[in-house]
């Protein structure tokens, strides 16, 4: 096993659920869940390894000459994340197999899950820059199909576009940063690298690659001012937001933040940007989850700030920082991934995920209860759950923090009290209190729809119970290839008394308070949102992508105006403008009048098809019209056969005939010429025609004095007779040296007297 | 004698973008056919003029040097059976045009949609 | 339109015209000719009887359809391209057997003079469907 076949298993994988999930029915979920934790295995014997401090790398040859590898690396941090990604969807997936029982096309869903999880992991594990784009944009296709399931609703489907474009514009922006990134290196690979930040950080590119990089990462992780389509993203089924909304996609930012902070990381500008954006992204989160209602938009919300969190952390960079990142990481997933499926259950059970029409569920659901209990102990930050040991480290981090320390410290402290109270409100509002009325009898979920919640909190609790002895060493790993310079440090449950352990006792205080007098601060904190932020962010991206699709409306049908004429114009003005400067700009041609090598009878014949061209043109009559065209063509043939084109004036007599026949033949249905046009119209098409006939009079006349070089034409010549045994070259030259030509050119008649056949026939038919 | 011919070519090329100009759908195809006269011509034209040695080898001492070039016949000739299945096929499209739409003014079918 | 002396004229040209167009095939290789223009001439003889007899009555005279000829050309124009591969060349590339030699008359066949076939009855076939499909309507 290795992680390129691993890939290819989950996409083998994700291609086959459809077809198989119905014959599979109810076991279908866990047995699709077999692979990734095949997958969590192999990762797990190759822990010893990685645990040291080595990195396993493979390596595919994609498109070699554009250095463009399948190469896989997997470091601390990456096999962390592989360890994640794969154990939650693992439970993800048995989740969803059951979850989605009422819903139609549920193998399809499977699928996508699956296709996602392959992605997702392609950017963990992904050795090269560009295999790791590729797997980024796999993540937005999926996620776009999986946020919009529900097709048939239209909120579904704008969620999913918008997601959609706006992780599709960061990925864009991305692949620009890596090619700039790949450009002072000479090299996509990632072990080349992270190996030495030095070419990068000398070079100009380092800058308008750093911005690129960064919208990238904050569009897909849902920084400020790109966080909306997060919550919107929640029209998803309860499945893909445990999975995709929690703990996976949108962390793929803060991925790659901390992927590229040993390289990319660690100058003012990078720690203005993150830490700013990060902080701005962390508070609004918080503020806006305080009103929400919504079960989902209530931890999307969260999520927004907790990656604000992570994107501040990996800004701030101090080794206090990088610590606390990690394991805020693992903390949030842990409980966020759970906090989802719970939600969902509960939707499942009474049919609302609106908490005021929540309350009194312990009685009916006490597993839930306590399961999401302590999930919301681990997001409030108290012991003994892993998320006090995030909580004190982020503290310690801000306390510690180079720049602006005490404005982030207070925000962290606000976004902190939030998460208590949100804590409480989500814990006491919906399993205790006042029992609401419900559609039907709500009962503990089914062990499938249980699993996942209960091992991760329990995995929770017993990380947080042991720091030191499991937590610690998986985060000092991926300390090391994150921050290279800085080591672990100590992870413990008890501090001693210090400013941390004051701050989190005030926190926790703050956050009780405010769940004490919720009635007053939901009402405040909703009319300073209805006055200040009464229009919505997406609302605004709708706007701009309305009017963008209007802009580029009209100027379509600006261009596209549906006149040929004028499209036709435009061609032959420009041209004859571009050849006349080319004309004016070349050589003159020396004109040699020569008298003596015009027979009469030639000239005879070249002065009639002038006349019967420019008859053609004035003429009202349609009879003088196809009389011309008859003169033209037989006149064309004269000429052909007075300079040796005998063929050519064989030909050109039968197809004149033929076609003045069939000219005929139609004009005879149509009617009468009228006029179209006004005088003016004909004085501007005049010109242009005349400025086009006497372009190409002068060509004729430049290449009729130019010889380039040999013509291939001795070729034919020589080999006609001695290799063909043909002496009509121009034959031998149709039927055996092109006869590949000849053999599309037949091809093309032959589709085109199929195309007449089945105008006139089938529109006889249809008129019967 | 070319400049003769490149008169011709000219004024062939301008009827012919003159007709495609049109309102009228068969001015439009006659205007075609007038470009693939004008084209084939122009190719002819430009390949040199070679009076009275066509490209037939009868085995004679440095012929192949004063043979006319039969590469661009070779082309023209395909060019002319091809211009006839074309304009064949435009002409049925004029017919069909004409009766389903009941007109043969270009812009009016524009400016009903 | 019925004119006495144009199916008189048909009824006697088209034989003619139709061994004609065999000749110019034939000779194409070696003389003024070859399949496009035999194609044409070969149409032309149909088109006439078409013209003086009407549509329906030409194509009971024959007893195959110009669509028929038309697929059946390019079938030949392709098949004729195949030998080659037999003997290793590429695709089209010519091959010739001699059937008869003597030193003033040779009588050679190979796979350009196939391939103008294909070419003769896709040329006469495409004038024909076209001219019928537009005479008939």
């Amino acid at each position: 096993m290795n992680s390129g076949l691993l890939i290819g298993l989950l996409l083998l994988l994700s291609f086959l659920a459809p077809f198989t999930r119905r014959y599979l029915n109810n076991l279908a979920g866990p047995l699709y869940a077999i692979v990734p934790v095949a997958g969590i295995i192999y990762y797990l014997r190759a822990l010893p390894v990685i645990l040291k401090g080595e990195v396993i790398t493979e390596s595919y040859k994609w498109i070699p000459v554009y250095d463009i590898n399948l190469s896989f690396y997997i470091d601390g941090f990456g096999i962390l994340f592989s360890l994640l990604i794969l154990g939650i969807g693992a439970f993800i997936l048995i989740y969803a197999g059951k979850y989605m029982v009422p819903y139609p096309m549920k193998g399809r869903f499977m699928g996508y899950l699956i296709l996602f999880m392959a992605a997702m992991l392609g950017i963990v594990v992904s050795g090269n820059l560009i295999t790791m784009f590729v797997f980024w944009e796999l993540t937005s296709i999926s996620s776009y199909l999986l946020i919009g399931y529900h097709h048939e609703k239209p909120e579904a489907r704008t969620a999913a576009l918008q997601a959609l474009l706006i992780t599709g514009f960061g990925g864009l922006a991305l692949l620009g940063g890596f090619v700039l990134l790949g450009l002072p290196y000479g090299t996509y690979e990632l072990s080349t690298i992270l190996a030495d930040p030095e070419p990068i950080r000398s070079s100009v590119l380092y800058l308008p690659a750093l911005i690129l990089i960064l919208l990238g990462a904050f569009t897909k992780s849902a920084q400020f001012p790109f966080h909306f389509w997060l919550p919107g993203a929640m029209t998803a089924p309860s499945p893909v937001s445990a999975f995709l909304h929690s703990a996976t996609m949108v962390k793929a930012g803060v991925f790659l933040l901390a992927r590229l902070n040993p390289v990319m990381g660690d100058t003012q500008i990078w720690h203005i940007l993150l830490t700013t954006f990060g902080t701005v992204t962390m508070v609004m989160g918080a503020w806006f989850s305080i009103t929400q209602t919504d079960l989902k938009k209530i931890l999307a919300y969260t999520t927004v700030s907790a990656l604000g969190t992570l994107v501040l952390l990996i800004g701030t960079g101090t080794q206090y920082a990088i610590n606390a990142a990690i394991i805020f990481l693992l903390v949030h997933a842990l409980y966020k991934g759970t906090l989802f499926m719970m939600a969902g259950n509960i939707e499942k059970m009474t049919g609302t995920r609106d908490i005021t029409k929540l309350g009194g569920l312990f009685k009916e659901m006490p597993v839930a209860a306590i399961v999401m209990s302590l999930a919301l102990v681990s997001m409030a930050g108290i012991p003994p759950m892993l998320g006090f040991v995030g909580k004190e480290l982020i503290y310690e981090a801000t306390s510690l923090a180079p720049t602006s320390r005490y404005l982030i410290l207070l925000a962290a402290f606000f976004t902190n009290s939030v998460l208590v109270f949100l804590s409480l409100r989500l814990s006491l509002d919906v399993f205790w209190g006042k029992r609401s009325d419900y559609q039907k009898k709500p009962f503990d979920p089914y062990v499938a729809l249980m699993a996942g919640p209960v091992v991760l909190v329990l995995l929770s609790l017993l990380l947080g119970l042991f720091p030191a002895n499991l937590a610690a060493p998986l985060t000092a790993m991926a300390i090391t290839s994150v921050s290279p310079g800085h080591v672990a440090v100590g992870l413990k449950l008890w501090h001693g008394f210090n400013l941390v352990l004051l701050l989190s006792a005030l926190t926790l205080f703050t956050g009780y308070f405010m769940y004490r007098y919720k009635r007053m601060i939901l009402e405040h904190s909703g009319s300073i949102n209805l006055r200040y932020f009464a229009r919505e962010f997406s609302n605004g991206f709708v706007a701009a992508v309305d009017g963008f699709l209007h802009f580029t409306k009209k100027q379509t049908s600006r261009i596209q105006h549906g006149y040929h004429r004028f499209y036709l114009m435009t061609v032959f003005a420009v041209a004859s403008v571009l050849v006349w400067v080319m004309i004016w700009r070349a050589d003159p041609i020396i004109l040699e009048l020569n008298f003596a090598d015009m027979p009469l009878n030639l000239v005879a014949v070249v002065v009639l098809i002038i006349a019967a061209a420019l008859s053609a043109v004035i003429s009202h009559s349609r009879v003088i019209a196809l009389v011309a065209m008859g003169v033209i063509g037989f006149g064309i043939s004269i000429i052909f056969i007075a300079f040796s084109g005998v063929d050519l004036a064989i030909t050109m007599i039968m197809v004149e005939v033929l076609m003045v026949i069939l000219a005929m033949a139609v004009l005879y249905h149509l009617p009468k010429y009228a006029k179209y046009s006004e005088s003016g119209a004909r004085m501007r098409d005049g010109l242009v025609a005349s400025l086009v006939g006497a372009f190409m009079m002068v060509l004729v006349l430049q290449a009729g004095t130019t010889q380039m070089s040999e013509p291939i034409s001795s070729f034919f010549k020589e080999a006609s007779y001695s290799e063909a045994f043909g002496r009509n070259v121009v034959n031998v030259i149709l039927v055996d040296f092109r006869a590949l030509d000849t053999l599309g050119e037949i091809s093309v008649i032959a589709i085109a007297a199929l195309g007449i056949f089945s105008m006139i026939k089938l529109s006889k038919r249809k008129e019967i | 004698m070319l400049l003769l011919l490149a008169v011709l070519i000219g004024v062939l090329y301008g009827s012919a973008v003159y007709l495609l100009l049109r309102r009228n759908i068969f001015k439009l195809v006659l205007g075609l056919i007038f470009l693939g006269y004008a084209t084939n011509l122009l190719l002819f034209v430009a390949s040199g003029l070679t009076s009275g040695y066509p490209a037939f080898i009868r085995n004679l001492e440095g012929e192949t040097a004063t043979m006319s070039d039969p590469l661009p016949q070779a082309l023209i000739l395909t060019a002319i059976v091809i211009g006839l299945g074309v304009t064949a096929f435009a002409l049925v499209l004029v017919y069909r045009f004409y009766s389903v739409t009941g007109t043969v003014d270009l812009d009016e079918l524009s400016e009903n949609e | 339109m019925e004119s006495v002396i144009l199916q008189i004229a048909a009824r006697h040209m088209r034989p003619i015209l139709i061994v004609l167009s065999l000749v110019v095939l034939y000779r194409g290789h070696n003389e003024p000719g070859g399949g496009f223009i035999g194609g044409l001439m070969l149409g032309a003889a149909f088109i006439l009887y078409a013209m003086a007899f009407g549509v329906s009555k030409t194509q009971k005279s024959i007893s195959f359809s110009p669509v028929t000829m038309t697929a059946l050309g390019l079938l030949i124009a392709l098949l004729s391209g195949v030998p080659a591969l037999f003997s290793g060349s590429p695709f089209m590339t010519g091959e010739w057997i001699t059937l008869f030699q003597h030193t003033v008359v040779e009588l050679k066949l190979g796979t350009p003079l196939l391939f103008d076939v294909g070419v003769y009855l896709t040329v006469a076939g495409m004038l024909m469907l076209v001219m019928f499909s537009i005479m008939e309507d």
